[in-house]
């Protein structure tokens, strides 16, 4: 079997400007922080980024990485607003596409499955139709006849996703009590690459917890420590002081460089 | 027991919402909903789901008593068997919520969450609204943005805003064309203050006060809920 461990820096390598990037995790929770550490180091740009959004997204719009975010909210989850993320979106900086988090969740399915679209009622009588035209509806072709969205796939160039073990050919672990949408993310994209906190020869743990396999994923990288300050349980729990950190520099344009610099060290 | 607070009110009158509920997944958003849901399983609706806000369903002694990570919550919204209760940055007379941006959403004034899980729960089950403060900057004529859709709208089958819980009263939307309704006024209250604190022309008729609290339920609010007393932080008297 193929032993597909890398670098971050490697992982990153393969990602070119106008991508579209699906980052796992969720909120502050269990994001590849040292994966978007080296997006963040790298020149590349013109991204559109696909995220249940935490720290991830308001570092990227920070960075100016981000040319379109594709989302249902943004939320540092302890503390409500991410920074950088609002001032770019009411500095006009970014494009966006905000979704219904179902929504969201249907469109990596669609992508995943390799279909053009699935139906969902979310977001019927909402405006999160009218700020997204391209978001069409399908009326049932049975008797009911009931008008639904028909979200598209939300197919992604890259998925990175972190996980708590994974052994060298790509099967990862999740040992939280949530798997949040990683394997979707992972089959939705082209490229997949984990990072986690450990690389393990056999996993413990009942086999439930093997939330991707190594058809879902081309790289790995050992990354210690590679989601924090967000929340990779029962490794570690948020570090809130850190995040509160970032909060602070990041509503603090003086404040931001200072701490952007060790941030990235 | 004498010295009943606002919040204590307010926590009954979030209890009631859940009446009826049975086998129902509760998700409460925010303090004052959450203790209102403890507080209606604890006493009137036995059969209640309560997560822990992440991934475990918790009986009241705080044993896991399911999994229910996000992925499956999304399972419940679509099969309908929850009972949401969101904040509102802003709420209108239908019963629209915004808690997506204030201004134009092109190039907000003021980036709030995102529509989060909003636009699905409204059109799949059953949703209420915490107001923790009333006022006309909340409740609004029209709101910014449509995040959780109101009954002026093309809402589907399921669609059932159900109350909306504030400071200051009680409003559901058990009105001829759906336009919100006063229901109640917590004690202490007019229904003039309710609507000078109100952007639209609020349906008054038939308008009680609101319940007090049981003595059995402020024991339970006092002693096992919410000892620390945080909820007069959120609702001051």
């Amino acid at each position: 079997m193929r032993d597909k461990r890398m670098t971050a820096d490697q992982v990153v390598s393969e990602i070119k400007d106008g991508m579209t990037v699906g980052i796992g995790g969720w909120g502050s929770r269990r994001k590849p922080m040292a994966l978007v550490k080296a997006l963040l180091k790298s020149p590349v740009t013109d991204l559109t980024i696909v995220t249940y959004g935490g720290p991830d997204a308001g570092l990227l719009c920070a960075a100016g990485k981000v040319r379109k975010l594709v989302y249902g909210f943004v939320s540092l989850d302890s503390i409500p607003y991410d920074p950088w993320f609002k001032r770019a979106r009411e500095t006009g900086a970014i494009e966006v596409l905000e979704l219904d988090e179902g929504m969201f969740q249907t469109g990596l399915r669609a992508a995943g499955h390799r279909l053009p679209f699935l139906p969902i009622r979310a977001g019927l009588g909402s405006d999160v139709l009218k700020y997204a035209p391209e978001l069409k509806t399908i009326r049932s072709p049975y008797d009911d006849g009931e008008e639904l969205v028909a979200m598209p796939a939300l197919k992604l160039d890259v998925a990175l996703v972190h996980l708590n073990r994974a052994d060298r050919h790509g099967n990862a672990q999740y040992l939280g009590p949530d798997p949040y949408f990683d394997d979707l993310f992972c089959l939705a994209a082209d490229r997949r690459y984990v990072s986690c906190e450990q690389v393990v020869e056999t996993f413990d743990g009942p086999p439930q917890t093997l939330l991707l396999n190594r058809m879902m994923v081309d790289g790995v990288v050992e990354a210690p420590g590679g989601a924090a300050f967000t929340s990779c349980v029962p490794d570690y729990g948020r570090d809130e002081a850190l995040q509160r950190e970032y909060a602070e520099a990041a509503s603090d344009l003086e404040k931001w460089p200072d701490f952007y610099e060790g941030f990235l060290r | 027991m004498s010295d009943i607070t606002r919040a204590e009110v307010c926590v009954a009158a979030c209890a009631d919402l859940f009446l009826g509920a049975g086998e129902t997944l509760a998700s409460p958003m925010g303090l004052i909903p959450s203790l209102g849901a403890k507080l209606a399983r604890l006493t009137t609706e036995p059969d209640l789901l309560l997560s822990d806000g992440e991934a475990f369903l918790l009986t009241p002694e705080s044993t896991v008593e399911g999994w229910l990570p996000y992925r499956k919550v999304f399972d419940v919204v679509a099969h309908g068997r929850r009972h949401v209760v969101m904040g509102a940055n802003q709420v209108d007379r239908f019963g629209n919520q915004n808690i997506s941006a204030i201004g134009d959403h092109a190039r907000p004034t003021r980036q709030l969450l995102g529509s989060r899980g909003a636009p699905g729960n409204t059109v799949n089950h059953r949703t209420s609204y915490w107001v923790p403060r009333h006022s006309t900057r909340v409740l609004v004529e029209a709101v910014d943005v449509v995040s959780g859709v109101g009954y002026d709208r093309a809402a589907g089958p399921f669609h059932d805003v159900h109350r909306v819980v504030t400071n200051l009263a009680v409003l559901d939307f058990d009105t001829p064309d759906h336009s919100m309704r006063v229901v109640s006024v917590h004690p202490g209250v007019s229904v003039d203050e309710v609507q000078k604190q109100t952007s639209f022309p609020l349906v008054v008729q038939d308008v009680t006060e609101t319940r007090l609290p049981t003595d059995e339920e402020l024991e339970l609010i006092r002693t096992r809920l919410d000892p620390g007393g945080k909820r007069d932080r959120e609702v001051p008297s």
